[in-house]
């Protein structure tokens, strides 16, 4: 009975992912190359052809410092130039040249206004190529993340809007439906104790939030490393001999 | 004053024949290097200057503002000095920049009439006789030769008076006829019926970069930089540059360039003539795209970046410098172009946003050299937890004298949220040379 329901539902899949259009499908999708967050997500991996948002935690909704890097670490992780559009540059380059994107290969784009980022990015995703579109926006209203994600499937390039606002408060806007295909917040956690004074790799709360076709989930990660990869940590509930440990590992 | 006075006023003076031929020779030699950089439209202005119709060229050089210090700084590196004014007609540039004493002015719109009003009349390109003249009549700025009654002015000095008056305001036009190159590489087209919807400007302007990608590939050459100009039946001419990343001949790329822009021409009455000209080219090989069979090739995004340049936005890539100061550490180069070789070096962990200038904060710590205990910054108290650092980072003697001594020391702080900060004394802590002990906040980690 369960196989032949099995049976029934991957051929639906099927059939619903042959009308939703062909690029976005044949694109693929890419993998975070770890198990639990891969085998949440529809398709094994991050959609290529699709929007994807990202938004901080608590202080980071303004400063969007954990948001970015994330991203930065997906963009990593892709292949081909990254046209990251932005109106506040304080970005600083040798840190995303630590999450393993070479600065030979992104490409800033600074605009005056909000719409200025929107219509750029719309362009690098409609002009296809290029490894990864990054976007670090305030306002994602519905029209214009639908533009975005369509822009996406045409070409098959992977969109990332980085969601930071003026005041915590604004955040709540978070809240409202977009068209992006996952949605995913992330907060900042106590690093990992080391054996000595000094601060460990940094760990994220990871919250999918939304993802079409599939289920939310939350998840305690370890931040990107120098290639943009990350990996689950185990949680700090379960660490309850981790003060043992550390002193012989040390 | 005679050579002779100011022979006996100041000894071993050095005499040079004035040379009138040659000082135009030299503007025009300086209008067309100026042709290349900043606007489509320039000409040699008087004896002693040059006029450029600026308008839908100084995106390219990041607004008005920065445009002007750039012309400013470019003639200073020659050890020339130079005025450069802009304003809404030729008539109030030329004024202006004429009678500034700072380097750059930019008269703004609406406020023509107030910046030229106090000016003298010899400012008005009049002929030196109707200078004097008018001086002896009394008129000494120009706001009180254009309060005064036309038609005694132009009874006795002809209509100069009035048009000069007239063009300088703008209530007639005058169109500047540009300088022009001799081996320059132009197509244009003469309209015997003026046009003026954008579908018909759009059609010829394809035709147009045809007819010039044709000729570009007949020499061998790809162009840097395009100047459409329009020519409209009320004599006024429009100009729209558009620059490329690396040299061009690709019809696609071309016209993306010119249709985004064809909306901002305004036709008027109608347009006579349009003309496309490559003011800067450079050599371009015919070249084969791929050679493999698997390897895909990267795509090339110069078309991406001219399409995003031309629309105002600033594109570039942050390069590494050799340098430990934090924000001396990274650089704003091209977008396209040479690759980046080098990185950063990654020993220490760096914040992915730096602020642009350090915040000053409160911080609670021990002398000289432990973390702090408890920061406050901007009405928030963070207790640190954990910390790293020092991370002792020196002046750089060799960029500014003052930081001969100066040091600052990096801590990484993180509160019992989490949240990552980096933050730095200025001093080492026991010297008060290195430094005033002062805490600023200048990163946030990821």
């Amino acid at each position: 009975m369960t196989v032949a329901r099995e049976h029934v539902l991957a051929d639906l899949r099927e059939r619903i992912s042959a009308l939703e259009g062909g690029i976005a499908r044949r694109a693929g999708s890419l993998p975070f190359g770890v198990a639990e967050i891969d085998a949440t997500l529809p398709g094994g991996g991050l959609a290529r052809g699709a929007l994807h948002e990202f938004a901080g935690g608590g202080a980071g909704t303004v400063d969007g410092a954990a948001a970015a890097l994330f991203a930065a670490g997906i963009a990593a992780r892709t292949t081909g130039q990254v046209v990251w559009c932005l109106t506040r540059p304080d970005l600083f380059m040798p840190a995303l040249a630590q999450s393993g994107l070479h600065p030979g290969r992104v490409v800033f784009v600074e605009g005056d206004k909000e719409e200025d980022v929107l219509a750029s990015m719309e362009e690098c995703l409609a002009y296809g190529g290029l490894g990864a579109v990054v976007g670090e926006l305030v306002r994602l209203p519905m029209t214009a993340s639908r533009r975005l994600q369509l822009a996406a499937e045409r070409k098959g390039t992977i969109a990332l809007a980085v969601r930071r606002w003026r005041r915590q408060i604004e955040a709540n806007d978070f809240g409202q439906p977009t068209a992006a295909t996952t949605r995913w917040r992330i907060s900042v956690l106590p690093s990992v104790d080391l054996p000595v004074q000094g601060v460990g790799r940094p760990r994220w709360l990871l919250e999918l939030m939304r993802s079409r076709a599939g289920e939310c989930a939350e998840f305690e990660i370890g931040a990107c490393d120098d290639k943009g990869r990350i990996d689950i940590l185990p949680r700090s509930g379960d660490r309850s001999d981790s003060e043992s440990r550390c002193l012989y590992s040390a | 004053m005679p050579a002779a006075k100011a022979q006996a006023i100041f000894r071993d003076l050095k005499l040079v024949d004035a040379d009138p031929v040659g000082d135009q020779l030299a503007l025009k030699r300086i209008a067309l290097w100026a042709l290349a950089i900043y606007s489509p439209v320039v000409a040699v202005d008087g004896n002693d200057g040059i006029v450029m119709n600026t308008e839908g060229a100084d995106h390219l050089q990041g607004g008005e503002q920065k445009m002007l210090s750039r012309v400013a700084s470019q003639f200073k590196a020659k050890g020339l000095n130079a005025r450069v004014a802009i304003a809404d007609t030729w008539g109030a540039a030329h004024a202006c920049a004429r009678s500034i004493r700072r380097e750059t002015v930019i008269v703004g719109r609406g406020e023509l009439f107030h910046a030229v009003a106090r000016l003298p009349v010899a400012l008005l390109r009049l002929a030196p006789k109707i200078v004097a003249d008018l001086g002896t009549l009394g008129f000494r700025t120009i706001g009180e030769l254009s309060a005064t009654a036309r038609a005694p002015l132009a009874l006795r000095f002809g209509p100069q008076v009035g048009r000069r008056l007239d063009q300088m305001f703008g209530r007639i036009s005058e169109p500047i006829e540009p300088i022009r190159e001799a081996d320059r590489i132009d197509v244009s087209r003469a309209f015997a019926e003026p046009i003026a919807a954008a579908e018909t400007i759009n059609k010829y302007v394809g035709r147009l970069i045809q007819q010039l990608i044709g000729e570009l590939q007949r020499r061998g050459l790809g162009a840097r930089k395009i100047d459409l100009i329009v020519e409209k039946t009320d004599g006024t001419l429009q100009a729209i540059r558009a620059a490329t990343a690396k040299p061009a001949r690709d019809e696609a790329w071309l016209t993306k360039l010119f249709k985004d822009r064809t909306e901002k021409i305004e036709p008027g009455f109608g347009i006579e003539k349009l003309t496309l000209i490559a003011v800067v080219t450079e050599p371009l090989q015919e070249q084969q795209k791929t050679s493999s069979l698997v390897e895909e090739a990267a795509a090339d995004i110069a078309p991406l970046i001219d399409i995003l340049g031309n629309r105002g936005q600033r594109v570039y890539r942050i390069a590494p410098v050799a340098s430990d100061v934090p924000e001396r550490s990274v650089r704003r180069i091209a977008p396209a172009g040479d690759d980046i070789r080098g990185t950063w070096d990654g020993h220490w962990r760096r914040p992915i946003r730096l602020l642009r200038q350090p915040d000053e904060i409160k911080a609670l710590s021990l002398m000289p050299d432990y973390p702090p205990r408890s920061i406050t910054w901007r009405g928030r108290q963070h207790n640190v937890r954990k910390a790293d650092g020092p991370e002792r980072v020196f002046g750089e003697w060799w960029t500014c004298e003052s930081e001969l001594e100066a040091v600052r020391d990096y801590y990484v702080v993180e509160n019992e949220m989490g949240e990552r900060y980096w933050i730095f004394r200025s001093g080492d802590g026991v010297d008060p040379e290195t430094g005033d002990r002062k805490w600023f906040m200048h990163g946030i980690f990821g």
